[in-house]
């Protein structure tokens, strides 16, 4: 059994807000609940599965159920950290491809601008690995730039290679008026700007915003009654990466599996997609995200995201077009939610117009969870314009 | 024990059934990692079975201590107590029984740390009867 054309995203709604100190964490999942399911011509009455990650407070998914006045013949609180809601978005086609539900709602939303709960990948104290990985100072940048030395290492990638993906990310996000960060920055900014884990600079760091997003994911059947346009899911993988027994390599993610199992299912190739969301907590992992999905030979990122590969709408493979974690919004510091939502604007052709790919037939939205190379999460999830 | 007084923040572990034997031998001053009896592969960090083979039957035995640097960052901006000590480096050491561990080097300049330089275990003290291993360049 295949996902392939069994359900559609109906509804997306990324909140405008990057900082909300006045919204509780509550609040802000149901306004993007609410406004996912406006858009795709919903109400919460429609709703019969409920998913939620570890940014849903209360247990699991039944509190926010609860708040939300939600009931439901299915739920699932998947936890990858950020690409969670790729996950859930899976997960929700093949519950729906299987007769247990027919409109689900996905949800995020976190506040580490305003403060609380500091920005983490970790597994918390009652980890196993907890006492080995959390004694030595290793914050989540030090984690990503251990990766992108050892890349550099292995590969020769430089810093300006990196730093040509935040740029693309600049071009893009001065067209998106919500945007976190506005402007236009260039390589030599991006490289003199200030370390915070070598060789990592602070504008090879995404945003800390608060804020969330939602999805829904529908029926065929569901999809075929709604004005909207409605984007199929073609087909998605996921795969865990760890650090193997002691015998981490840093230089390759879990996306050298889910890739392939997305691909396969969708029944696209590489060529086939003309636009990508690539999770970018930090520049590295775009480019090893970008390599290990295949769109480039492995060690030669570097080269490929050079001299406007990125860019929208002529670059040849446009990515993150709303500019991304690295420009928009890291909501909650979990960037799925906004991969897909920016796919979903792709491919309805509601980019902003600027940097709309002109017509966008597949889309393809990554997600990174957890620590690069390290202890993560990866889905790969791919959706069409129709089908 | 090192006589290095340690700049770093050196906060005690919380042994578990699993990682005791792990942090007795550290504040002994000894690395100590664990061997599969069934199919030789030496495992970390610390659990109750072989991740390669399932077997239960694990023995501890006392690792060399040397290694080498497998990536490392000079961390600038950190959090907690920690920013008060920037720039440290952490790094994954890969022992020479082939684990790659999360650590700190230390008793250097930054600057001097590099890919592939072999290290040197040190040990030191938290001050509440437990010892963390980090690395000199040796």
């Amino acid at each position: 059994m295949s996902i392939r054309g069994r359900a559609y995203i109906a509804g997306a709604y990324e909140h405008p807000g990057r900082h909300l100190p006045d919204q509780s964490l509550m609040e802000i999942h149901a306004r993007v609940c609410v406004g996912a399911l406006a858009d795709a011509g919903l109400t919460m009455t429609d709703v019969d599965a409920y998913f939620g990650a570890g940014d849903s407070p209360g247990l699991g998914p039944l509190s926010m159920m609860e708040y939300l006045g939600i009931g439901a013949t299915y739920m699932d609180s998947t936890e990858l950290g950020g690409s969670a809601y790729l996950a859930h978005v899976n997960h929700a086609a093949a519950a729906i491809a299987a007769g247990k539900c027919r409109v689900a709602l996905v949800s995020l939303a976190g506040k580490p601008r305003t403060g609380g709960r500091p920005p983490g990948g970790g597994g918390g104290s009652s980890a196993p690995e907890a006492d080995f990985e959390n004694l030595w100072g290793n914050t989540v940048v030090s984690a990503y730039a251990m990766a992108a030395r050892r890349h550099m290492h292995e590969y020769g990638t430089t810093s300006e290679q990196l730093a040509a993906i935040k740029v693309a990310a600049s071009v893009h996000a001065q067209h998106n008026p919500d945007a976190m960060l506005q402007d236009v920055v260039t390589v030599s900014e991006v490289i003199e700007s200030p370390l915070i884990a070598d060789p990592l600079h602070r504008l090879d760091c995404c945003v800390i915003t608060d804020g969330g997003g939602a999805v829904v994911v529908v029926s065929p059947e569901v999809a075929a009654d709604l004005e909207r346009h409605c984007v199929p899911v073609l087909g998605a993988g996921e795969a865990p990466k760890h650090t193997n027994n002691g015998r981490i390599d840093l230089t390759h993610t879990g996306a050298v599996w889910s890739g392939p199992l997305a691909f396969a299912e969708a029944g696209v190739s590489r060529n086939d997609v003309d636009y990508v969301s690539i999770y970018d907590s930090f520049t590295i992992t775009v480019l090893q995200t970008l390599e290990d999905l295949g769109f480039c030979e492995k060690g030669k990122g570097g080269g490929f995201v050079s001299d406007g590969m990125l860019q929208a709408p002529d670059g040849g493979l446009p990515f993150n077009t709303d500019g991304g974690g690295l420009c928009n919004n890291h909501p909650g510091n979990r960037g799925g939610m906004t991969k897909i939502i920016e796919a979903v604007r792709q491919l309805r052709g509601e980019a902003n117009p600027a940097v709309q790919v002109p017509d966008c037939e597949v889309a393809l939205a990554h997600g990174t969870g957890g620590s690069l190379a390290g202890r993560m999460g990866s889905v790969t999830l791919i959706m069409g314009r129709e089908i | 024990m090192s006589d290095d007084t340690p700049a770093l923040p050196t906060n005690a572990p919380h042994p578990n059934e699993d990682s005791k034997p792990f942090w007795d031998a550290a504040a002994e001053g000894r690395f100590a990692l664990q061997h599969c009896d069934d199919c030789d592969t030496v495992i970390w960090w610390p659990r109750a079975l072989c991740p390669a083979c399932s077997s239960f039957d694990l023995t501890w035995y006392d690792a060399s201590g040397n290694g080498r640097v497998y990536s490392y960052t000079v961390v600038h901006r950190s959090v907690g107590g920690w920013n008060a000590v920037t720039p440290y480096v952490v790094a994954y050491v890969e022992l020479d029984e082939g684990p790659r561990v999360m650590t700190n080097i230390v008793d250097c300049d930054p600057d001097a740390v590099s890919i592939d330089a072999p290290v040197r275990v040190v040990f030191h003290d938290t001050g509440e009867g437990w010892a963390l291993p980090r690395f000199t360049l040796a």
